[in-house]
């Protein structure tokens, strides 16, 4: 399912309101969630999951074409855990 | 640089305020939004938002582990995980602004 799915489907169910409506919704939620990481804090959507930010040390890396090394500087990285409840609606069907 | 958790509330609240629906309609909004998501990972789906990132289920082999506490082995059955890979965008507004390194 790409945005564009996501967004018809909603507004196949929000028949009042316009395409356009809807597809702001979309779009201030998943703006609003990188906002809050770009702002350092998290993001918490219970049953869902957890947004953070998690920080990574410089390292020595390689330019794997060329075999170089090249030093990777230090970097803030977003990271997503799964909710306890949406990992165990992917396990219900015992089809893992 | 604040260390706030954004909840559903905060989310409501944002689309209340910049799509001028009512509070009640930008909360079920909300929660069918990240519902859709969830059912469609449950098919089994990848969910690719632009901009956003990439939600894709991933199939886990049965293993044995140890349990942390007390150092038994114990059995892990097959699983369906979820991983998450943010876009160049979201990593690229995430590290520019809470620094890089530090």
């Amino acid at each position: 399912m790409i945005k564009s799915e996501l967004i018809a489907r909603l507004a196949a169910e929000y028949p009042h309101l316009t395409h356009r409506d809807v597809e702001r919704v979309v779009n201030v939620v998943l703006d609003g969630m990188v906002g809050a990481l770009s702002d350092g804090g998290r993001v918490e959507l219970r049953g869902f999951g957890a947004f953070s930010v998690r920080s990574r040390p410089a390292r020595a890396g390689r330019n794997p074409r060329t075999g170089e090394s090249v030093s990777v500087p230090a970097k803030h990285v977003p990271f997503f855990k799964s909710g306890k409840e949406l990992r165990e609606r992917l396990n219900l069907s015992g089809d893992a | 640089m604040k260390s706030e958790t954004l909840t559903r509330a905060d989310l409501c609240e944002a689309v209340h305020q910049e799509v001028g629906l009512s509070r009640h309609e930008c909360s079920a909004l909300v929660e069918r939004t990240l519902e859709l998501i969830a059912e469609a990972l449950e098919r089994g789906e990848t969910v690719k938002l632009s901009g956003f990132g990439v939600f894709q289920v991933r199939a886990k082999r049965a293993r044995m582990g140890r349990n942390p506490k007390t150092g038994e082995p114990a059995a892990i059955d097959p699983r369906r995980v979820i991983s998450f890979r943010a876009s160049q965008v979201m990593k690229a507004r995430v590290d520019g602004a809470n620094g890089h390194g530090a």
